[in-house]
């Protein structure tokens, strides 16, 4: 049984069958994009074990597939199971061996890479500092209280445990939070005194000024979901009330576009009215505190911070192409002392604490300047701690094929030569 | 003599081919001296030839302009050099508005602009239009680009979900937009002797800004020179708001080379009580002598403004200069013209007719490689690039890389096989080069994510050295199932060395391909954090790289064997480019650089092709002419067949 198994697995065969559903399922992946969308495509196709049922230029085929960790999981197993059984450490075979070697450290390398990576952005204006980084994709409903004169203490609950409805409860908070409904993907409106006759869904805060609505899940690359949900803060002796809290609320870049967009359709002097309706601080009283809470970008803390001293956009003259984005930041640590300046730029991120710091968006240059705005950066944080395997696995691969050819080669012209 | 007739064939054409590159002899105007004078364009200096040449590209898609298109090649038209166009268009617009170089296909269009049809009696062809009789239409024009960008700004649609007849209304909107920009260039469009109205302005000047003064003082002011002032200043704001060319150079080049001007801003500029900035007025007194067509006058003055610049933009002049050189040369033209002749001597060398035939197409291929990569290094030079920096130089690059696999091959072999590959690669990427020319400057600036000379040497050329091998392996696989399904030249020793060719290459492809792909992924990394993300073309090459992988396991299986590993290597073409071309139409992703849908078709037809070639491969054996008189003895085929040891 385990003889067959092994021999199973060590196949030749089944490499064939992999590589071949591996073309399949990349090229149906890719094109299915278009249709569902980049990210979801993405882990539909090849962050599940199956795929059930693919989208082709518009048409559903009610077919399934193998999907990407079924068939690299599968392949790594072939190929360390195929290394082992046939490993000669003969010079004939070293190319082979050390290209196979390559192609499984790319895997597993790939492999933890999925598991352990974490993508955080910092979103910040010139003279501005962050000791934190947000997530693009996940919120938090964050309950803030003064802990003392200068620290803040903070509850987060990941908005996916809202999304699961019901009763959350934190030892560090003296009141119960139902979650009574919630929105994965929602649009603002705003309550113009005329004409909204319906009763806002409560009498707290937001909900007064704000009507939110559900929205379809978005699909493309340059939107993202942003939730909200209805809560009611329940304290062991009864409800304090129920409060809307929404992304559009608690989301800096979300409250952005709602100014630009409320101030192109009626003013900015009405729309800075209107966003600071929106803006204005929830709070509850409970246990003797006060918790200021907001529904907000999911946010990872760190032992260091970073200050935007200048945002660079440069163009090429006499066009609009880009032509630089640079962030130069101080960055201070006090554990180490550390205070020092840095310069970020497109293909030269900064490697700090076991995170990559990338130049990623920027609003700054002669556009930025002319709406008003101080210059601000966008920083893509990325925590990975396999990053070094692709090179070392690509030089592997490329090492051993050359070898591996060139001993093909040499042969070849010398048979031809004597013949 | 016999045995160096190849020599001499190729000696002819290199002479030929060096005749080209001497500057023209011109009569009157000294256009090819106007042309070589450097402007910044696109985000880079280039000589206002280029300009030219490209605007040109854009509106009729040739690099020359035809003033009588309804006249059949046999009757002579009169076809001008785009720089004498151009010069036209810049400083006697009323003459240039009456050519009809805009290029109108589609039917709606035609009708939307009321054009007139095809009437050779009235001198039209029903394709090429002048602005003139466009110009009544603009309002309509405008009326329908307007609704289409609009929709498209407030993101209701995207380009891609435009009609066939929006696309051409949206490319024709981008050709007017062009012709505008560049008659505003040199002087505002409707200019009489701009010369002497720069004079006036410049005379202007003092009282005007004297009365401005007073007027934002809130003093009285002289009303007559104020209103004059402002006119002029209106008038030059009109000018630079089209965008056009950048022509001045800077005033302090010592402080920034960058600072190049527009005639409008640098007219604006003296309101500010900046002198006149002296290329505008010999770019003024080019065109007054122009207009009333004293050729010596101009040519002095052209060689002045040179003479002028020598001192301080030295290097912007080389550049210009080596330019223009390179424009004339057309060398991917020139080499396309060899590669064609050269597939054509290969081809018959096949049926055995002389060895003559394949000993001039190699030396023919050869000359076409020298000049290919003289054109290649050149654009290096220019750019200051590695060779791939956009999908237009990744297909010359792809032929010539081909082009010098194919070569390889024809060394080790000696059967005219390897020659016909590079010819037929080396003329086909450089046609698909040509039509992606026709977008506009192949030149144009590197956008700051992709500003990085390294990873272009690397990752980009590496990866495009992965997609020419597999095309050559392709190749080499269609000449195997063509030659023998219909002729009788495929015997079993040919068979088999096209079959270790095509195993060779294979090798090599998969190399390439895999580190290239790698090196992207790397790259990626480097600049925004992730080594792989799923995107379409980086889904491409990984495609690429599997299937070369899938081949080479197959083929060590025993799983396929001779027409097996054929037939594979055709798909090979197909996986190719559809991750070349394909991905690019699913206009997502961070690597779609925006497609025309005519591209698609040939795609298409592309993928067809390859299929019914397969389908080809698939038929039995003695359906092949070449294995029909061998059917005889399949078990000598078979053995021959047996694949190659698994190492």
């Amino acid at each position: 049984m385990f003889d067959r198994l092994f021999r199973f697995f060590t196949s030749l065969r089944l490499t064939v069958v992999l590589l071949a559903f591996g073309i399949v399922l990349v090229f149906v992946g890719t094109v299915a994009q278009a249709d569902e969308g980049l990210y979801n495509a993405q882990a539909r196709y090849f962050k599940h074990w199956f795929v059930w049922g693919i989208t082709m230029f518009g048409h559903r085929i009610p077919i399934g597939l193998p999907g990407g960790y079924l068939i690299g999981t599968l392949l790594l197993i072939n190929l360390v199971a195929a290394h082992i059984k046939r490993f000669q450490l003969t010079t004939k075979k070293i190319g082979i061996q050390l290209t196979h070697a390559g192609v499984i450290l790319l895997l597993v390398g790939q492999l933890t890479t999925d598991l352990f990576s974490r993508e955080t952005q910092i979103r910040f204006s010139e003279g501005q500092t962050r000791s934190y980084a947000e997530s693009g994709m996940n919120y938090e409903l964050a309950f803030i209280t003064d802990a003392d004169a200068d620290t803040e203490e903070v509850v987060a609950i990941p908005a996916r445990l809202l999304a699961k409805g019901g009763e959350l409860k934190h030892e560090k908070l003296p009141f119960a939070v139902h979650v009574k409904r919630y929105w994965l993907n929602s649009d603002p409106s705003f309550r113009a005194p005329m004409i909204q006759n319906e009763p806002p869904v409560t009498t707290n805060g937001l909900a007064r000024s704000f009507d939110f609505r559900p929205a379809a899940e978005t699909k493309s690359m340059d939107s993202k979901n942003v939730p909200t949900a209805l809560i009611e803060i329940v304290a062991p002796g009864g409800s304090l009330g129920a409060w809307v809290v929404s992304g559009w609320a608690g989301d800096d870049l979300m409250v952005e576009a709602l100014r630009e967009s409320f101030s192109r359709q009626m003013g900015e002097q009405m729309a800075t009215s209107i966003i600071n309706r929106l803006t204005e601080p929830q709070t509850v009283e409970a246990g003797g505190k006060q918790f200021a809470f907001v529904l907000r970008p999911a946010r990872v803390y760190e032992p260091y911070s970073l200050t935007l001293l200048k945002a660079t956009h440069s163009i090429y003259r006499g066009t609009d192409i880009p032509k630089d984005f640079r962030s130069r930041v101080r960055l201070e640590n006090s554990r180490t002392g550390e205070s020092r300046e840095v310069e970020i730029f497109m293909n030269s991120p900064l490697r700090y604490g076991g995170q990559t710091f990338y130049q990623y968006q920027m609003a700054a240059g002669e556009l930025a300047r002319r709406a008003g705005q101080v210059p601000s950066s966008t920083l893509q944080v990325v925590r990975n701690p396999s990053w070094l395997t692709p090179y070392a696995g690509c030089i592997m691969v490329a090492a051993g094929l050359v070898t591996q050819f060139m001993i093909h080669l040499v042969g070849f012209v010398a048979r031809r030569k004597t013949a | 003599m016999k045995k160096r007739l190849p020599l001499i064939l190729t000696g002819l054409m290199a002479a030929w081919f060096l005749c080209t590159l001497r500057a023209p002899k011109e009569k009157d105007f000294a256009y090819a001296e106007f042309g070589g004078l450097p402007i910044v364009f696109n985000g880079r200096v280039q000589p206002i030839d280029s300009l030219a040449r490209n605007s040109l590209l854009q509106l009729r898609e040739k690099q020359t302009a035809n003033l009588e298109p309804w006249k059949g090649w046999n009757e002579k038209p009169k076809i001008i050099p785009a720089i004498e166009w151009l010069a036209n268009v810049m400083m006697k617009p009323d003459a240039a508005d009456e050519w009809p170089v805009f290029r109108v296909d589609h039917p709606e269009l035609i009708a939307l602009l009321k054009l007139p049809e095809k009437d050779k009696q009235n001198r039209q062809d029903g394709k090429h239009y002048s602005w003139n009789q466009i110009q009544p239409s603009l309002e309509a024009m405008d009326r329908e680009s307007k609704r289409i960008g609009g929709r498209e700004q407030r993101k209701e649609t995207d380009p891609s979900q435009r009609t066939p007849y929006e696309n051409a209304v949206m490319k024709m909107h981008e050709r007017l937009v062009l012709y505008i920009r560049l008659k505003n260039a040199l002087q505002p469009q409707d200019a009489g002797d701009w010369a002497q109205e720069l004079g006036e302005f410049e005379s202007a000047v003092p009282a005007g800004v004297a009365a401005v003064r007073a007027q934002q003082a809130g003093q009285k002011y002289d009303d007559a020179a104020f209103g004059k002032f402002v006119g002029f200043v209106r008038r030059f704001d009109v000018m630079r708001r089209f965008e056009p060319p950048l022509l001045v150079p800077p005033r302090h080049p010592d402080i920034s080379r960058d600072n190049w001007m527009r005639v409008g801003d640098a007219l604006i500029g003296t309101a500010r009580g900046e002198s006149i900035h002296p290329s505008v007025r010999y770019y003024a007194a080019m065109a007054s002598a122009f207009q009333e067509g004293k050729a010596d006058d101009f040519n002095q003055k052209v060689a002045e403004y040179r003479a002028a610049l020598t001192p301080s933009f030295a290097p912007e002049l080389a550049k210009a200069s080596r330019e223009l050189f390179f424009n004339r040369m057309q060398p991917f033209y020139k080499a396309m013209v060899f590669y064609v002749l050269a597939g054509v001597l290969a081809g018959a060398s096949w049926f055995g007719l002389s060895d003559l035939l394949r000993r001039s197409a190699v030396w023919l291929i050869g000359l076409a490689l020298v000049i290919h990569t003289c054109g290649l290094v050149m654009r290096m030079v220019l750019e200051g690039r590695p060779p791939v920096t956009n999908l237009y130089s990744s297909a010359i690059f792809i032929g010539w890389g081909a082009c010098v696999l194919g070569l390889v091959l024809e060394r080790f072999y000696k059967d005219g096989i390897g020659a016909v590959v590079s010819s037929g690669v080396g003329f086909i990427t450089l046609i698909i080069a040509h039509h992606l020319a026709l977008g506009g400057d192949t030149m144009e600036m590197m956008r700051a994510v992709l500003d990085t000379n390294f990873w272009l040497a690397t990752h980009v050329v590496v990866v495009t050295l992965g997609y020419a091998s597999t095309f050559v392996a392709g190749a080499l696989a269609l000449i195997y199932i063509v030659r023998g399904v219909f002729t009788r030249t495929l015997n079993a020793a040919r068979g088999k060395s096209l079959t270790r060719m095509v195993y060779g290459i294979v090798c090599f492809a998969t190399l390439f391909s895999f580190v290239g792909t790698v090196l992207g992924g790397i790259w990626a990394d480097q600049s925004w954090g992730r080594f792989w993300g799923w995107d379409p073309k980086e889904n491409g090459a990984l495609i690429i790289v599997l299937w070369n992988a899938l081949i080479l396991h197959l083929r060590w299986g025993g799983m396929i064997r001779e027409r097996g590993l054929i037939n594979c290597a055709i798909v090979g073409n197909i996986v190719t480019s559809w991750s070349w071309f394909g991905v690019n139409m699913l206009e997502i992703g961070l690597h779609s650089y925006g497609f025309t849908q005519a591209a698609f078709k040939w795609l298409i037809g592309f993928v067809v092709s390859q299929l019914f070639i397969i389908a080809l491969g698939l038929l039995p054996r003695h359906l092949w002419v070449s294995f029909r008189d061998q059917a005889v003895a399949p078990a000598a085929v078979g053995a021959k067949g047996k694949p190659a040891p698994a190492t």
